[in-house]
């Protein structure tokens, strides 16, 4: 796109900044990018105060419409910092890339009044587009890469978070089990059980599946791999919340939980777990 | 017999099982099916979907909700090209497995439902079809 005239409209955008970037601002805030609720409005001008100097900066250097050259790092570089931090706050796609399309109604305007010669004017008009259009799409590819990052992080916390393992009594551990046990869910829990078995020397472990909406050959699987490595560890396990529905579909499915206390509720559990540990629980005698 | 809608989902990793599991849910839950009757056809839409997964390479469920009659059904359709199960007959004994499971997702499956087919030669992919009839 190096045409003799290259870079002409970058000149013309300089001459006249102030009033261009007034004008790119009605035109963000007239369409959708102006966000009142997530954006306060000197820091869209702060933005895009910065990005139309670094772009007027990089045209400046003589570089065609090929973004990825070195010219245009420090403009992909601010770009992609707006458009991440754009995804975060919860910005649409839409509204992300509009910051940079946007741009094309007031440089049109501009060049238009500016440029007499209908040729020059034509290219100029046409090595703009181009250049805007590519960086609206970097933008929105930036944004899609930041979202994608969102939920794997998201995915990685749901690991973390939904598997706690609480203390019920000196020695009695409760891990209450809530949602699927994709294998790679399972590999978590049966870590931090172990490992909370050995740091709070528990005796005994109650799994508790009361949230666990289905139980299939293979939950079932990792089930009992979990409670055969508590038991090499010296700690006896507790399965509780077998509810009537997963009851029946076990014994058709031909599944068993063989050789391991199963419970239909927790306190069933807790009470079989404080008769494994000799702890007897009665009834206060009132003193009136 | 009347098919009065129908669903496809695909199925290609493990995460499309719990999207399967999910999906055969909310239609058992529509169709007024009991929670017993739910959960056992989950839980064999969960074999299925995993052996489509895990050994078929992937695959496709259908769902179709039926009408026959007085009777409403659920029928699902397990599709994968896979290479293809040898010997069906042995591939559905409790206990016996080609991988590392428990060996009892097939016939297992065939215990929580009212019908089910199963079709394969080897190289071709395995088709399995359950129904459940309220």
């Amino acid at each position: 796109m190096t045409t003799p005239s290259a870079g002409k409209w970058a000149k013309v955008l300089a001459e006249d900044k102030d009033a261009f970037l007034e004008h790119w601002l009605r035109e963000q805030k007239a369409v959708i990018s102006a966000r009142p609720d997530l954006m306060v409005d000197s820091e869209l001008r702060r933005e895009s105060a910065e990005f139309l100097d670094l772009l007027l900066a990089a045209a400046d250097e003589g570089a065609a419409a090929d973004i990825s050259a070195e010219p245009w790092a420090p403009s992909r570089e601010y770009l992609a910092g707006i458009s991440r931090s754009r995804a975060v706050q919860g910005f649409t796609p839409t509204e992300t890339a509009t910051f940079v399309f946007s741009l094309k109604q007031p440089a049109f305007a501009l060049l238009q009044a500016k440029l007499k010669d209908e040729a020059v004017l034509l290219s100029e008009v046409w090595t703009f587009n181009v250049l805007v259009d590519k960086l609206g799409l970097y933008t929105t590819e930036i944004f899609l890469t930041s979202r994608e990052d969102i939920i794997r992080r998201q995915q990685a916390e749901m690991l973390e978070l939904s598997t706690p393992v609480v203390q019920l009594w000196e020695g009695i551990l409760a891990l209450p089990l809530i949602g699927t046990l994709d294998s790679e869910r399972t590999q978590v829990i049966m870590e931090i059980l172990l490992q909370s078995i050995v740091d709070r020397s528990s005796g005994v472990a109650i799994i508790d599946i009361t949230g666990v909406p289905a139980v299939d050959t293979m939950v079932a699987q990792n089930l009992m791999k979990t409670v055969a490595a508590a038991r090499l560890m010296g700690a006896q396990c507790i399965i509780s919340g077998i509810r009537p529905q997963i009851a029946q579909t076990m014994v058709h499915l031909g599944v068993s939980f063989e050789g391991v206390v199963t419970t239909a509720s927790l306190a069933d559990a807790l009470a079989h777990a404080f008769r494994l540990s000799n702890l007897h629980v009665s009834q206060a005698q009132s003193r009136s | 017999m009347n098919v009065k809608r129908t669903e496809e989902l695909v199925l290609a990793q493990s995460e499309d099982i719990v999207r399967a599991r999910q999906t055969v849910r909310a239609w058992m839950i529509r169709e007024g099916f009991s929670l017993v009757d739910q959960t056992k056809m989950v839980t064999a839409a969960s074999e299925l979907a995993r052996n489509a997964v895990d050994y078929g390479g992937g695959g496709v469920v259908l769902l179709e909700q039926l009408l026959e009659g007085a009777r409403a059904g659920l029928r699902i359709t397990f599709t994968d090209r896979g290479p293809g199960i040898p010997d069906l007959e042995l591939a559905q004994t409790d206990g016996y497995s080609t991988g590392t499971g428990l060996g009892m997702g097939l016939g297992g499956s065939r215990r929580l439902v009212n019908e089910f087919t199963i079709a394969s030669s080897p190289g071709q992919g395995t088709v399995v079809t359950i129904t459940r009839w309220r």
